[in-house]
């Protein structure tokens, strides 16, 4: 068992934390406060590879896998964990065309989405459903060659935003009369598709999460992601392992804001003629951050090392998503206590990781999900 | 177009508040502080890469550094060099200026006898963050016998049809080379022929960003290791005994400063203001 990264992913880490730096660090006070959507930077990180890293490159990606995804999105989530979700969102639409399209979707969608040119999403959730799947109430009908699409999706990522969305859809009922849904590809212009409600949330500002309409969308039968009826198990792959696995990321990155913040502010603020840092208190705190980040990372990348080798992953990454959200908004907390009253004040990034944090524990899945998961999993294997 | 750039390793600059000097052998301790290549290297890359990209030809990377530091050689690979040299021996080990460019210039003699061409043009950053003394790049163009140019903030290759006459001659595939520098009261520009040493400063031009394909395609890209068994320099030559530089004393300067209680009178404190800039011939 070897715990080290490779030389060439320490060269990919190293070559995404300088975008990170560069591109992200400056701006992401004020993305959060704005809650602005940086899209003008979608083309750049699709030059430096990051968001088609895990696309072959027949499809114009990289080549690379999992492993290497999560790794940049916790060197973006490390400054603006919004970016990092909309990023991740539109990798998780690309998962989905990826694992379960036909060669024409792949060929027609993936070069410019790995390009940054063309922004995906994947739209599942309902008023009614989402966990639970068969709560959704969206239906497509199929009639002369077209999906005609009628419903409302909400809590979307990337809702306004995105030029081409993967939708689940109620498309018919199996021979024991369960609904069964489809995953069918609508994109932006088509004619009775348009975003409605844009949401303001706690944190992951600068992701747009939203709402989709659909009244009476008519697409190609062509448009349909894998086959009529698979619906489900697309959708609770890629959110089980890419959604979760993202996630993850996103609060191993708040983690490490959070760790390297207190860090800096207790060594640099000093009481009583000294710096905290040398204060047994400010020190366990040190420590019980240190900790929750170690932990979180090494749930990550093992889970991720298990989707690369072709296993399944998904209780991993539910583990992994469960332990990483809720130790992002223990340590954002604990960080914000450390700093005394500068942690509440929206000059130091402190306040903005607990938003963050506590807006990734709902997102795919909340933790009650992954416990369930967990269990199931555990009760048969155990 | 041949071009070689020198790369240096060097503990990365945003590190620089960990960083102590041995007392005694007066050198860097660089023990759990990252590399990263040096600022002004990544500009002569740069400025490589675009020359190369317009002019055709290759980009040699050469780099005296520790085995440990080969991932940066990797990076200078991964941004668009096409070989890289990395020499590294113990016997290399405690070399000041003067012994590196005496290593340096033997491994550029050497590429050059091995490869079967000369290079047109040498790059590389007019100091580096660490050493900070400026030497190397005009000391190893001393021992290749090249005109060279420091401090240069932006360089132009033109055939030799539009050289503007300064230049007397040309090097091989008929360019010369233009170069400016900063001065205190404008600028000095300068045109030479090839082959030519040039150093340059961290505004000559913004390196790029690697990409995860640099980095897939470095791996494909040759990185040869030498140390001394293949220059086979003289060991008096090189490491401490070839370096005349011998360290001084080394002191912390003290940056505390004075401070002084004007007490909490807006109209008293703006007198004393006055009066202590008064006193400083202000």
């Amino acid at each position: 068992m070897d715990f080290k990264f490779t030389e060439e992913q320490e060269l990919l880490r190293s070559a995404f934390a300088e975008f990170a730096k560069e591109k992200i660090a400056p701006n992401a006070a004020k993305w959060d406060e704005e809650d602005y959507c940086p899209v003008e930077l979608m083309p750049e990180m699709g030059e430096i590879g990051i968001l088609g890293v895990f696309v072959p490159e027949e499809y114009g990606g990289v080549g690379l896998g999992h492993t290497e995804r999560v790794m940049a999105l916790e060197e973006i989530a490390r400054y603006s964990a919004g970016l990092a979700m909309m990023v991740f969102t539109h990798q998780l639409g690309m998962a989905a065309i990826l694992d379960f399209g036909t060669e024409e979707q792949k060929n027609k969608y993936l070069p410019e989405m790995c390009a940054g040119t063309k922004i995906c999403g994947l739209a599942v959730t309902e008023p009614g459903g989402g966990s639970d799947v068969a709560g959704q109430k969206t239906g497509a009908e199929l009639a002369d060659g077209q999906w005609t699409i009628n419903g409302r999706k909400c809590f979307i990522t990337n809702s306004h935003i995105a030029d081409t969305t993967v939708v689940t859809c109620r498309t018919g009922e199996d021979e024991k009369g369960r609904a069964q849904f489809s995953a069918i590809i609508i994109e932006a212009g088509t004619e009775g598709f348009t975003p409605g409600r844009h949401e303001n949330k706690l944190g992951l500002k600068g992701s747009v999460t939203g709402e989709l309409i659909m009244n009476n969308v008519k697409v190609p039968e062509g448009n349909v992601v894998g086959k009529v009826g698979q619906g489900t198990p697309i959708a609770m792959k890629e959110i089980g392992e890419v959604g979760r696995a993202s996630m993850t990321a996103i609060c191993v990155g708040i983690l490490r804001g959070c760790l390297e913040d207190a860090v800096k502010f207790a060594n640099e603020r000093v009481v009583y003629g000294k710096p905290i840092a040398k204060l047994q208190a400010i020190q366990f705190h040190v420590a019980e951050i240190r900790i929750d980040y170690e932990a979180a990372r090494l749930m990550l990348y093992r889970a991720a090392s298990v989707k690369d080798a072709g296993e399944p992953a998904a209780t991993e990454f539910s583990m992994a998503k469960h332990f990483g959200t809720e130790a992002a908004a223990r340590s954002a907390k604990r960080t914000i206590e450390l700093m005394g009253g500068y942690g509440v004040v929206n000059e130091y990034a402190a306040g903005r990781y607990l938003r963050d944090a506590m807006a990734c524990i709902s997102s795919g899945g909340t933790s009650e999900i992954q416990r369930i998961i967990v269990a199931g999993d555990t009760l048969k294997r155990f | 177009m041949r071009i070689l750039v020198c790369v240096k390793p060097v503990p990365d600059p945003e590190q620089y508040g960990k960083i102590q000097i041995d007392p005694e052998t007066k050198r860097l301790m660089r023990d759990g502080i990252p590399m990263a290549i040096n600022p002004a290297d990544k500009n002569a890359l740069e400025e490589a890469i675009r020359i190369r990209d317009a002019f055709g030809g290759s980009i040699t990377v050469l780099s005296m550094t520790l085995p440990s530091a080969r991932d940066k050689i990797m990076e200078s690979l991964a941004m668009g060099a096409d070989e890289a040299y990395l020499l590294s021996d113990a016997a290399f080990g405690g070399s000041d200026t003067y012994a590196t460019s005496c290593i340096l210039a033997e491994a550029v003699k050497k590429i050059a006898e091995e490869t079967g061409g000369s290079f047109d043009l040498i790059l590389a950053g007019s100091s580096s963050a660490d050493g900070a003394t400026s030497h190397v790049p005009a000391q190893l163009a001393e021992w290749l016998k090249l005109p060279h140019l420091c401090n240069v903030n932006r360089i132009e290759v033109a055939d030799k049809a539009n050289s503007i006459g300064a230049a007397e001659g040309a090097g091989e595939g008929g360019c010369v080379v233009r170069a400016w520098k900063k001065t205190e009261d404008g600028r000095l520009l300068f045109e030479g022929s090839l082959p030519a040493v040039i150093s340059v400063t961290r505004d000559l031009n913004k390196p790029r960003l690697v990409s995860a394909m640099g980095i897939i395609k470095a791996r494909k890209k040759p990185l040869t290791l030498w140390s001394n068994e293949e220059l086979k320099l003289d060991p008096v030559k090189i490491g401490l005994e070839g370096s005349p530089t011998k360290s001084g004393k080394t002191f912390e300067p003290d940056l505390a400063r004075q401070a002084e209680d004007l007490g909490s009178d807006p109209e008293e404190i703006a007198d004393k203001i006055l009066s202590i800039m008064k006193k400083a011939g202000v």
